[in-house]
């Protein structure tokens, strides 16, 4: 009896994982594509040099973190791959997403501070709660960087777009 | 103070180095964080209360380092790394360095 008991509770945990999870999962891309787009001003480079033409600027230290949970299908589908090998893709979407989503939030504190770029960014990927077998499955993504602000005060405000300024940097001194 | 990923500040020079700074802290959320973690370890999703917990142990590491930087007498802390682990179930340790100098 208890057996069957044991063999139910598994089969209702993996459909509520498999239903639920995929459902969120998909509701996430959706969030993540749009708010991507949204974002897309404020481009994010490794670089750790600043093109001269930025100067003057201002710098600011931004991150953004979070932490995703697997489903109990996910975790089910990996332990059947450990056995045969091979590409975990169950697990690799989870991390493409948390990945994207730490940067997200990282644009969106520099969107806070009005930057134009974001410079040298990195990424820290751990577990919280690893080393136990029953353990809670989730991965953790940092991304911090450098957020630039670039100084409009040193181009005059009252300068039309199209004026020709030529003459203006070559005049001698 | 000018906490920055970059290994300079664009427009300044540093006229004094004054060697590594760091700051770390370890931090746990309560068993009922942990517990509701783990319902929705069933379905999926974003733990928002881990996510909290790492935020929070990342300002606080950061506020750390500051203040070692402070006590040097450095304006500003460059080239600064972040660095997670984990030390035992639902516990986050961060810890953050950097460079500490002296900028004109």
């Amino acid at each position: 009896m208890e057996t069957y008991l044991n063999i139910i509770i598994f089969f209702v945990l993996l459909a509520l994982g498999y239903f639920v999870g995929q459902s969120r999962e998909k509701g996430h891309y959706r969030s993540i594509i749009k708010r991507e787009a949204q974002l897309r001003s404020i481009p994010v480079i490794a670089s750790k040099i600043l093109p001269d033409e930025f100067l003057p600027c201002q710098t600011e230290l931004v991150s953004g973190s979070v932490v995703i949970s697997v489903d109990y299908f996910k975790k089910f589908v990996a332990g059947l791959r450990s056995i045969v090998g091979g590409r975990i893709a169950s697990y690799e979407s989870l991390i493409d997403r948390a990945r994207r989503e730490a940067i997200l939030r990282m644009k969106q504190e520099a969107k806070k501070l009005n930057a134009d770029y974001i410079f040298n960014i990195k990424m820290e990927t751990s577990s919280i709660s690893k080393g136990r077998e029953d353990s809670i499955g989730s991965v953790e993504i940092l991304a911090y960087g450098t957020a630039v602000v670039i100084e409009k005060t040193n181009t005059p405000a009252n300068e039309l777009p199209g004026e020709d300024t030529t003459e203006l940097n070559f005049r001698p001194a | 103070m000018i906490i920055t990923t970059l290994e300079y500040v664009p427009g300044k020079t540093i006229s004094k180095h004054l060697g590594l700074v760091q700051g770390s802290t370890v931090r746990a959320k309560h068993v009922g964080k942990d517990i509701m973690a783990g319902i929705k370890n069933v379905f999926g999703g974003e733990l928002t209360a881990y996510t909290e917990l790492l935020q929070e142990s990342r300002e606080e590491a950061v506020e750390r380092m500051k203040q070692q930087a402070q006590e040097t007498g450095a304006n500003a802390v460059l080239n600064v790394r972040f660095s997670t682990s984990s030390i035992s179930q639902g516990a986050a340790e961060i810890f953050t360095y950097g460079t500490a100098v002296i900028l004109d």
